[in-house]
């Protein structure tokens, strides 16, 4: 009797836009024969809202505001991002001060977005009770934003040239409190999924993706280093108070989704690491550079003094150095939760900026998707888009 | 190996293709004619003491009205090893917009190259999958050119129901008074 006619026939599955494990919206069109996937080709950009065409038509002040949307659960890190970008473009210092709180609300928030992967990710593979211990120690974190910036989420608290408030006592003891607690709280979790056999099955040896091929598809941050390539943008290219704090960045060896998440499960400590050793040395002083740009400033150019760029022109075209000198480009990067997040920003004497490029972390991890899934199982994807922990606010911008 | 000689061996290296080099802020840039693109690319990959093994980002900026030719494709590239950067911009005129394709050199440049097409309509010739990657399909138009307008082409005619709305809104209240 032949009863595997449908083993052999080739099945198209439409996996989302609107799926509850995609975290946004991602549409997956997936050729599967049987369980295993032929082929799987992403859709995205049903989030595009032109941020990038949009900071354009705004000043640099205004544009800060956009980024928050950008991947709404570390919009902290895309603030500081930003400013960093367009701080290197006018050659402002930022106060001591002010890096060190930007590092310790950097930290903060990949804590607070790691939870929500570990939430996501574990609920998404079938573990429940992850989900609701994370949510309870990133309501805490929240708190303490909205304590100093007065949002929980789209918090626009960093400024160019350094922070909008400063922090108190109160908020200092309140985190202290909570970093002295956190490590055996990471522990808590282990314990809960670290030796459940379900878990375990899951992520070992599924989603492997080599050293050079990571390399080779541009990942960064916990996804590069789960393959135990050695790249963290706070090392190798330092800003605000990272050259001045003890830190490790873990690596992982295998490249699988397990590996992945045991990087992430070791950032949690070495971010709470950070924060301790910033609360102890946070010196006092002022939270603003002097030249940075005021908030009512909008319609006044942005000079950029021409001594700064160096150039050697090898053409006959006399109005080159002209065009040089009028639009300089920087590009800065942070490390965000998710990965390199850097801004290229071309700037034109004016106000407002003459191009703003985002390079964001997921659009790249959304791409290698296709490589993680093709040739493994339908249930395989949902793990897979869990373990590079995309937001879809950030792929499409 | 510091950036300073690096840029001297490029130059060296490719002394017809290099139109100028710029430093800002310690970011060097080269910008080179559009033909050799790829050759240049895969010497800087594949040169032991250069190693720039890692595709940071591809882009493009559209330089409407204040040069000619009007696109530039703009590189970032970096290496793990030597921890250092480099960005390389190409030349793209608005007629013939095309550019050799790198998709075989690195994966991570077919999202990036899709993108560009996306927004600039610049063509990468040799790219396995060009298709429109954030805007719809069936979109005319590239947003991200300057000539593109950041408002719609009705303007504040795509309010005038809105207002109308507002009008008899306000008249209603006034008669429950």
């Amino acid at each position: 009797m032949k009863n595997n006619n449908l083993a052999e026939k080739e099945l198209i599955v439409n996996m989302g836009p609107q799926h509850p494990a995609t975290h946004g919206v991602l549409r997956l069109v997936l050729e599967v024969e049987g369980e295993i996937i032929k082929k799987c080709t992403p859709y995205i950009g049903y989030l595009h809202r032109g941020v990038e065409k949009l900071s354009e038509d705004l000043t640099y002040v205004q544009s800060l505001p956009l980024t928050d949307r950008l991947d709404y659960l570390s919009s902290m890190v895309n603030n500081v991002g930003f400013a960093l970008a367009v701080e290197k473009l006018v050659g402002i210092n930022v106060p001591e001060r002010a890096k060190f709180i930007r590092t310790i609300m950097s930290e903060m928030t990949r804590i607070c977005s790691h939870l929500v992967w570990l939430a996501t990710h574990a609920l998404d593979i079938g573990a429940m009770t992850v989900f609701l211990y994370a949510m309870r120690d990133r309501e805490y974190l929240l708190e303490l934003f909205e304590m100093i910036a007065g949002a929980r989420l789209t918090v626009s608290y960093s400024r160019i040239g350094g922070v909008r408030c400063d922090i108190n006592d109160e908020f200092l003891d309140k985190l202290g409190k909570f970093i002295n607690e956190f490590p055996d709280r990471v522990e808590e979790y282990e314990t809960l999924i670290d030796r459940n056999r379900v878990w375990l099955k899951r992520t070992k040896g599924v989603g492997v993706i080599s050293a050079e091929e990571a390399i080779n598809y541009g990942l960064t941050g916990p996804v590069l280093r789960g393959s135990g390539v050695y790249y963290d943008v706070r090392k190798f290219f330092p800003y605000d108070a990272y050259d001045q704090v003890e830190f490790e960045v873990p690596l992982g060896k295998n490249g699988d989704i397990y590996d992945r998440y045991r990087c992430r499960m070791l950032e949690f400590r070495q971010s709470a690491r950070i924060i301790k050793q910033c609360i102890e040395k946070i010196p006092s002083g002022s939270i603003l550079a002097e030249n940075a740009p005021r908030i009512r400033m909008p319609e006044s150019p942005l000079k950029i003094d021409k001594q700064d760029i160096n150039f050697e022109i090898y053409t006959e075209d006399k109005q080159i150095e002209s065009f040089i000198e009028k639009f300089p480009e920087v590009y800065a990067s942070v490390e965000a939760p998710r990965g390199e997040l850097g801004f290229y920003i071309v700037c034109d004497n004016s106000s407002k900026p003459f191009r703003v490029r985002v390079r964001a972390p997921s659009f790249v991890h959304a791409a290698v998707l296709p490589k993680l899934c093709e040739g493994s199982l339908i249930a395989d994807v949902i793990a897979n888009i869990g373990s590079i922990d995309i937001i879809l606010g950030e792929c499409d911008r | 190996m510091n950036l300073t000689d690096i840029v001297k061996k490029i130059k060296d290296k490719f002394p017809q293709e290099i139109l100028w080099l710029t430093c800002f802020r310690e970011e060097y840039s080269i910008t080179v004619k559009k033909e050799k693109i790829k050759e240049i690319l895969v010497y800087l990959k594949k040169t032991p003491s250069l190693e720039f093994d890692y595709l940071v980002d591809v882009t493009a900026t559209d330089y409407l009205g204040f040069r000619e030719p009007r696109f530039d494709v703009v590189y970032h590239l970096m290496s793990i090893k030597y921890r250092h950067k480099i960005r390389v911009k190409a030349q793209v005129p608005e007629e013939g917009c095309c550019i050799d394709s790198i998709t075989d050199l690195w994966a991570a440049a077919n999202w990036f190259e899709r993108e560009c097409f996306d927004m600039f309509g610049i063509m990468f010739t040799g790219h396995p999958d060009l298709r429109r990657i954030l805007m719809p399909e069936d979109w005319n138009g590239f947003p991200l050119r300057k000539d593109y307008p950041v408002k719609s082409a009705l303007g504040d005619k795509e309010w005038e129901t809105y207002r109308e709305l507002k009008e008899t809104s306000r008249g209603w209240k006034e008669n429950e008074k």
